[in-house]
């Protein structure tokens, strides 16, 4: 019989776990409903100072109150999320293509070469990561999404690579990868062909954890002020409105539900990569 | 095993040289130089220019760098043009507030995560442990600044339990009882906040560990001979599993650095976090350089600090 392939078993672990299925779909839903929304709605008309209307508490015309330059809260809500979670998906993808590729090949080749590619990481892995990232943010002269995203990935493709590389040290001992090696396929063929497939399941659990981790990451550089412009709003934006004491006390309309939301997305996206996780240890699967 | 010491102090050093070479390239970067600020505006520009060769600032990277790192090693680190004084006087003055809330946030850590991690371990699959794990996965989740928000808005605002800034009241006079206290009552908040957060993962560490030695042989083994449950945890297995533990503070210091930045925001604590965040607006650089250069050097000396306690507390490692 033919054993089921790695996707399918990864799906069938989600199905089971109700609580990750759940997470999904929320995600999925609001992945949309974001999306969908942010097309009606216009940013510039959103991050549109106003000044006859700052810091109003929740009513009917605003549901979720304004700023302190009258914004209207809800609509950088949703703004904000999309921008989240577009960073998010930024940087986990672009890591994770570093990763990916650096782990592989340390992995595979082994020796001196993995030697001195491990000591590189080492010395990445070490630096205090928010400092340095807050520095070149500031640095950087034309700041804009994709120079933030890449200053992100810059510093936090260590640890998928880390893995992918401890997975790609195993792998090219088993025989599949010998037995290629002894008909003649080069290198690269053998790691991006035959190994990298063999790993799919660990690489898209490991993302899906490092998703949820670069959300974090993204409004905690934001809520510092070291993320995006307020022209450009991420759910960390709303929350670095709660650096004044005033608006921490009084507003809580401002900060609370992006903070919900954050906490909120950040499960979900676990729920579903812990999920994932299980299975792919045969051992801890429920499915 | 010295030789496994040895052998990681020969990594150590590279890393140093490998971190102020980065730093030096961030300086290199920076608008301005050593003389931004420093002279008059009217100063001709010759006279500029000449002052910029006296002091080397013409010379290529790598003299630069050269005088650069000498100076550091005589405990030069420039000065600050915003505070107008020596960057290391300006240091001393915010070293010691960070160094409390990091050594209590490290001790609060710890007194949560052993008898957590025990009983998560000793107990598992029960509901206390059910309750335990629960919070270390929500812990994971969080991030550390929403959850210091939310402290601070509940006990600081809401409730008023806690002063909600500084480090200390103002107009106590040091080396008082009172001064102490408010010093105590200030730091216990923040570091609080940051443990509860930092804990979860010694502590879902110690208990997978717990379960691990568990099933081991010599326990049953241990278990035959009559030992007591109490005897077999005691000596058996938390000697097993502590040991670790303790060797983890080392690495920690590198997350209690980015959590100090966004603790010391939060709680408005004067320590070298939020000197960093206020320097870094202000774009007094000299500052900003001086700190990222300490902070990388108190990282890497606390990874080595624990793969040597490792080393002597598990044997395995050496080996490897």
């Amino acid at each position: 019989m033919k054993s089921p392939s790695a996707l399918r078993v990864l799906w069938r672990e989600l199905v089971r776990d109700k609580l990750a299925l759940v997470s999904l779909i929320f995600l999925v839903l609001i992945t949309v409903a974001v999306f969908g929304i942010s097309l009606v709605l216009d940013q510039r008309e959103i991050v549109k100072v106003d000044l006859f209307a700052i810091n109003e508490p929740p009513s009917d015309e605003f549901i979720l109150g304004t700023d302190y330059g009258g914004r209207d809260v809800f609509g950088q809500l949703i703004i904000g999320t999309r921008n989240s979670l577009l960073i998010g998906f930024l940087v986990t993808l672009f890591s994770g293509l570093i990763g990916v590729t650096f782990g592989l090949v340390a992995g595979y080749f082994g020796g001196h070469i993995d030697n001195i590619m491990m000591r590189i990481l080492d010395f990445f892995l070490i630096l205090p990561f928010i400092m340095i990232v807050i520095v070149f943010v500031s640095l950087v002269p034309s700041y804009n999404t994709l120079t933030f995203s890449l200053i992100m990935t810059a510093f936090s493709w260590m640890g998928i690579a880390r893995l992918i590389r401890s997975k790609a040290l195993q792998e090219k001992e088993l025989d599949y990868a010998q037995a290629s090696k002894t008909l003649g396929s080069s290198d690269f063929k053998i790691i991006f062909t035959q190994v990298l497939p063999n790993i799919t399941s660990l690489i898209i659990v490991t993302m899906t954890l490092n998703l949820a981790a670069n959300i974090g990451l993204e409004s905690g550089l934001s809520f510092l002020g070291f993320g995006f412009p307020e022209t450009t709003p991420s759910l960390g934006t709303l929350l670095s409105y709660a650096r004044n004491p005033q608006t921490l006390e009084f507003r809580w309309w401002i900060w609370a539900p992006a903070a919900v939301l954050i906490l909120v997305l950040m499960l979900a996206v676990r729920n579903v990569g812990e999920a994932l996780r299980r299975a792919t240890d045969s051992r801890q699967r429920r499915g | 095993m010295w030789k496994f010491i040895v052998r990681r102090l020969l990594i150590t050093l590279p890393q140093i040289i490998l971190l102020s070479v980065l730093v030096f390239l961030m300086a290199q970067m920076m608008p301005g130089d050593a003389l931004t600020g420093q002279v008059d505006p009217n100063v001709s520009p010759e006279i500029k220019e000449q002052i910029r060769e006296r002091l080397g600032l013409n010379n290529p990277w790598y003299i630069q760098y050269r005088d650069w790192v000498a100076g550091i090693l005589q405990g030069d680190l420039g000065q600050s043009f915003r505070f107008k004084m020596d960057v290391t006087e300006l240091l001393s003055q915010r070293i010691a507030n960070t160094f409390w809330l990091s050594l209590v946030t490290l001790i609060f850590t710890y007194i949560i995560a052993v008898p957590l991690g025990i009983t998560s371990g000793r107990y598992n699959d029960t509901l206390l442990d059910q309750g335990i794990t629960g919070y270390t996965y929500l812990g994971f989740a969080t991030p550390l600044f929403i959850f210091a928000l939310f402290m601070v808005w509940v006990f600081g605002y809401q409730l008023g339990w806690f002063p909600t800034s500084g480090s200390v009241q103002p107009g106590l006079t040091p080396g008082t009882m009172e001064y102490v206290i408010s010093k105590f009552n200030h730091l216990l908040l923040p570091a609080l906040s940051m443990a509860l957060i930092a804990t979860v993962s010694t502590v879902q560490y110690l208990r997978s560990e717990i379960v691990d030695t568990k099933q081991k042989d010599f326990i049953v083994t241990a278990r035959a001979k009559g030992a007591s449950e109490s005897r077999v945890y005691n000596r058996h297995i938390l000697r097993n599993s502590l040991l670790p533990i303790a060797a983890f503070f080392g690495w920690e210091i590198t997350s209690l650095i980015s959590g100090t930045i966004f603790i010391e925001q939060i709680f408005g604590y004067p320590g070298m976090g939020a000197l960093f965040l206020e320097t870094i607006l202000l774009r007094d650089y000299s500052v900003v350089t001086a700190l990222v250069l300490l902070f990388g050097i108190a990282s890497i000396l606390g990874a080595l600090l624990s793969d040597i306690i490792l080393s002597l507390v598990d044997p395995r490692i050496r080996i490897k």
